[in-house]
């Protein structure tokens, strides 16, 4: 089993309400040292072994998972594991 | 393999499991005779539900008897999903109220989402396409942090569940009073419009005929927790755990089209929704009312979650899910529907005809129960009512008179109270337009939704002051089924019948009883007078918190018919030189008013007074007058008395004013809530006739092209304010207070 | 003259969109249900507004994926009139029809109430019946209705003069108060508000009809040219 981390960001310069709100919030709990809050999505998913896979990832990345005009993408591939 | 070790029937007995689920050692002993034997866990679970009040009204149905179901206009009463009137031209509409009070106090976004959820379902269940959601709200003061999460996410949930499955939520109420404060009541309904050929029932008929199971997975959601104790369960209690109900919009959208597609098929039989308690209800419900039994294989009911017990299935309440009936044979025609909309459609049962609700689960029969006996079997009480002591103190009082001094400030206080004040904070977050027939959005006496390809429309409003009914229930019984009638006749519309949600506290409390029962009986009265009958509802009780019971808030969704779209009739003043007319007495009357909430922070004294045979007079003479095309504007006289309504009337106007000349008390004209009064702006040349055609009807003033509101009283001015500065405050008011630190 | 209004599971302003052509418009209207694959024989197609797959991942992300996006690309490069509004807008953007994206509203919340725009094109296949300048009140509901796009592609637009529609008051955060905005053919709008809301006096406004209209005479004048 091979398990892949997605995680999928605002880029730089496009403005996060919701981040902004969240940093509100939080500095009005007290926690002034919080500064640009950021919020963005996180999707696992797990693939039987199968040959490929950090490419097919890339490629959904690009074609769905993120929109390249306002997100940036990272992810993490873990092999091996069990469920 | 996770196995659940569930308790035998002798020790279900011995230990009394029975309790943790609702059923009292009298009702146990009931379902011991009726099978001829102890049922076992998941029977004991089955009954449980079917016995709870949710559905089987035992402690309320006595009272529910009272309500008048009947009437020309009356197709489908109490007793199906939802009610259904005639409009004429071979339509109808179905409609129904229901509450969502404990799961949104839990969790408000997914509690108000399921609420609005479930009773679209309710709608398209019948076959009718909702085409109007309203909502009826009650909350604590929006002075603390909790109260404003609630507010703010209840509305929220409304939102996200009714904008996306695309029905517009055109009005309802929201009204702030501290014993909501841990108890927020969060009452949907739903409006939906059918050909008359098209109804559809909810039942199981014909032998053999296959169940079909439609819709999203089934998991462990909405279980309640009270039912399992952990030593019963042999694994980690966690998994066992009942999770938080949560909607999924998109699939009730894509439910509602494959549905209303499938009753254009003869080959359906009958469709139910899986509403509170899930499976056990639609199944045995649908069988009962046909008069035939229910066999289900619940090895094929399709599950979400690994390992679940038949106990489990039966009495989880996953959302967007339905029961049909389909003719034996003809299944493919139905699941094909299905199948276009990525639907599950899968057939777990027959029609049987020996009356058994039998289930079997993993190669053993789990369930085998005599169907009639859940729905027809289930106890009924009688309980024991008194009247409360606070109630013989209020009427003993001398009448509450305020003292008022500045009453241009007390009018811009009144306008900033949230009960009052403008609600565009909430009603923006609404999807109030689509479908592109919504005439008069929220914020208005009544809603308005044309009826598309008719030169007609409905009217739809929710109402209920509990103040009124906290100090006197009968009286405001009626008032509360009066003032939605008002609303719909000031909007131009013959009020048709309504839907009640009934939200209550404690039942065993025979303070509460009493409390209860005169207000059903006050609306039953009102229903029979208006010729408003009572076609559907719902019943929610134990609303209380910290031993505090909330006020009896027993909220009336109602439904009028405009027989021209010409009739339709809003409350702003339209043009200067319009004359401006009161309908309707006014005295000195401040128990449970706005005012006494403002000046003394608590209701007490009387009630404002109503005759029915005036209300009902003044009712059809106005709407007799509109319907001739007399009137420009109208608007009933509620929270706040003329002076607030005066206001409102004003606002959005453009640059409208209004110059007002009464004579007599100023306190009592302005701010009293007497009951049965209009404000009306008629064209001056129509003055003289509109005064003939209506009673108890007075000239008071002129609309005036200066955008101030200016009250003589007894020649004195008593009010002069800009209009800008009136709206400002009732429109900034409720932000204001969700913005203020706590 | 034909429409097609294609119909994603989770469209909710379909029928909206059908009756403003057929019974607002008097033309001739047809839900194309979007698994089908070809888009041919219609005169314009319209995509609705709604929540087209839950806006699960992305408003508009799972719709653009389908096949019928595949025909929508060919009938885009064909020049055939194709309006996306609000879901439909999203659908647009994520199919790369138009460019930018669209992110949740500045105040985090929905917002459905009528908005005034300003016509800055009166210069294309869905505007010509309107006034360059001109005013018009059409209804806006959404919740991700806040346009951006990166300073190169504003320029752009601004270039060619695609930005169509403006907000007198910018509801929602929108670079350069953007409400609608077309491809550099001339040929796919896409706008947050909704026209189709605004084409009966009894709903508040006509304001809308004029869209529709546009489509209607331009396509009648085409067809005369080419006959």
């Amino acid at each position: 089993m091979i398990k892949v981390n997605i995680h999928i960001t605002l880029k730089e310069g496009v403005l996060d309400p919701q981040g902004k709100a969240i940093e509100g919030s939080l500095n009005t709990l007290g926690y002034q040292g919080v500064e640009d809050v950021r919020v963005g999505k996180f999707i696992e998913m797990t693939f039987s072994d199968s040959e490929q896979v950090t490419e097919q990832v890339e490629q959904m990345c690009q074609k769905l998972l993120a929109n390249p005009v306002i997100e940036n993408y990272s992810y993490t591939i873990e092999e091996g594991v069990v469920q | 393999m996770l196995q659940t070790l569930e308790v035998s029937p002798e020790t279900i007995e011995k230990e009394k499991h029975y309790r943790e689920m609702g059923l009292s050692d009298q009702e146990y002993q009931s379902i011991v005779r009726i099978l001829g034997r102890r049922p076992n866990f998941t029977e004991t679970g089955i009954f449980s539900v079917m016995w709870s009040e949710h559905c089987s009204y035992k402690t309320s149905k006595p009272l529910l008897r009272k309500f008048p179901t009947e009437g020309q206009q009356v197709i489908q009463g109490p007793g199906e999903g939802a009610g259904i009137v005639d409009i004429g031209d071979g339509q109808a509409v179905a409609f129904k109220i229901e509450s969502h009070n404990h799961p949104s106090a839990v969790e408000p976004y997914q509690g108000a989402a399921t609420g609005v959820g479930g009773i679209i379902r309710d709608i398209f269940s019948m076959g009718a396409r909702p085409i109007a959601s309203l909502n009826s709200l009650r909350f604590g003061p929006l002075t603390t942090g909790r109260v404003k999460y609630l507010f703010d996410e209840v509305i929220h949930g409304i939102a996200g569940y009714g904008n996306c499955v695309g029905v517009p939520t055109v009005g309802g109420e929201i009204q702030f009073d501290a014993c909501y404060e841990g108890n927020p009541l969060v009452n949907a309904m739903c409006v939906g419009l059918i050909d008359q050929k098209d109804i559809q029932k909810g039942i199981a008929a014909g032998l053999g005929n296959t169940v079909l199971y439609v819709g999203s997975k089934t998991g462990r959601d909405g279980i309640h927790g009270a039912t399992f104790a952990s030593e019963d369960l042999t694994e980690d209690s966690e998994s066992k755990r009942s999770n938080v109900q949560v909607g999924d919009p998109f699939m009730e959208k894509l439910l509602i089209e494959a549905c209303l597609e499938a009753i254009k098929s003869d080959a359906l039989v009958g469709m139910q929704d899986m509403g509170a308690a899930g499976l056990t209800s639609s199944a045995s419900e649908m069988a009962s009312k046909a008069g035939m039994g229910m066999e289900m294989n619940l090895d094929l009911i399709p599950q979400r979650e690994a390992n679940m017990t038949a106990y489990e299935m039966m009495l989880s309440e996953s959302q967007e899910r339905m029961l049909l009936v389909v003719e034996k044979g003809r299944e493919q025609e139905i699941t094909s529907i299905f199948e276009k909309y990525q639907l599950e459609a899968v057939a777990v049962g027959q029609v049987t005809d020996d009356k058994q609700f039998r289930l079997l689960h993993q190669g053993k029969v789990v369930c085998d129960i005599p169907v009639d006996s859940l729905a027809e079997d289930a106890p009924v009480y009688n309980k024991p009512s008194q009247v409360p002591a606070y109630y013989e103190k209020f009427q003993a009082m001398p009448v509450y008179y305020p003292k008022v001094t500045n009453h241009g400030e007390v009018l811009e206080q009144l306008l900033a109270q949230p009960t009052i004040a403008s609600k565009e904070y909430v009603y923006d977050q609404y999807d109030s337009m689509v479908q592109a027939n919504t005439v008069v959005a929220p914020g208005s006496d009544a809603a308005v939704v044309r009826i598309r390809g008719y030169d007609k429309a409905i009217a739809i409003t929710t109402d209920c002051n509990a103040r009124y009914i906290y100090l006197d229930p009968e009286v405001g019984g009626k008032i509360a089924v009066a003032e939605a009638a008002r609303n719909i006749v000031a909007s131009g519309a013959q009020p048709l019948a309504l839907t009640d949600g009934l939200n209550f506290g404690n039942p065993d409390k025979p303070e509460n009883f009493w409390q209860m029962e005169k207000s059903v009986e006050g609306m039953a009265a009102a229903s029979l007078a208006l010729n408003t009958p009572v076609i559907s509802g719902n019943v929610s009780l134990y609303n209380e918190s910290n031993g505090q019971s909330i006020f009896p808030t027993p909220i009336v969704g109602m439904v009028g018919l405009h027989q021209s779209t010409k009739d339709i009739t809003t409350s702003h003043f339209k043009e200067a030189g319009d004359v401006i007319i009161l309908i309707g007495e006014t005295q000195p009357e401040f128990g449970g008013s706005e005012l006494q909430n403002l000046l003394e922070n608590q209701y007490y004294g009387q009630a404002p007074s109503i005759d029915l045979a005036i209300e009902q007079k003044h009712q059809t003479q106005l709407l007799s007058a509109i319907q001739k095309g007399l009137v420009k504007s109208a608007h009933d006289l509620s929270e706040g008395g003329l002076a607030v309504a005066l206001a409102e009337s004003l606002f959005s106007t453009k640059q409208l004013g209004a110059d007002v000349q009464l004579t007599g008390d100023a306190t009592t004209l302005l701010f009293s809530e007497s009951q049965s009064r209009f404000l009306i702006t008629v064209a001056s040349a129509d003055k003289e006739r509109v005064l003939t055609e209506i009673e108890d009807a007075v000239s008071i003033g002129t609309v005036t092209e200066t955008a101030d509101l200016k009250i003589t009283i007894n020649d004195n001015m008593i009010i002069s304010k800009p209009v800008t500065v009136l709206e400002s405050r009732w429109k900034g008011a409720i932000l204001c207070l969700l913005k203020s630190k706590v | 003259m034909k429409f097609a209004v294609i119909v994603f599971p989770g469209s909710n302003c379909d029928r909206d969109m059908y009756y403003a052509a057929k019974d607002a418009l008097g033309a001739e209207a047809e839900f194309v249900w979007y698994q089908n694959s070809s888009l041919e024989g219609y005169d314009a197609i319209l995509l609705p507004g709604g929540f087209s797959y839950g806006d699960y991942l992305r408003c508009g992300a799972i719709a653009s994926t389908s096949e019928i996006v595949k025909s929508l690309h060919r009938e885009a490069d064909r020049g055939t009139p194709i309006l996306g509004v609000c879901n439909g807008f999203q659908i647009l953007l994520e199919s790369g029809l138009l460019p930018g994206a669209l992110l949740r509203n500045k105040a985090l919340k929905f917002l459905c109430h009528h908005e005034n725009l300003v016509v800055r094109n009166n210069q294309t296949l869905f505007t010509s019946e309107y006034e360059k300048g001109q005013m018009i009140s059409i209804p806006i509901a959404h919740g991700e209705g806040n346009y951006f796009c990166d300073p190169t592609t504003l320029a752009q637009l601004k270039a060619n003069n695609q930005i169509v529609f403006t907000y007198q008051n910018n509801p929602n955060g929108s670079v350069e108060d953007i409400a609608g905005i077309v491809n550099e053919k001339g040929n796919v709008l896409g706008m947050m508000p909704h026209p189709e809301r605004a084409t009966e006096a009894i709903l508040g406004s006509e304001d809308g009809l004029n869209l529709f209209k546009s489509m209607l005479v331009n396509w009648r004048e085409s067809y005369v040219t080419n006959a």
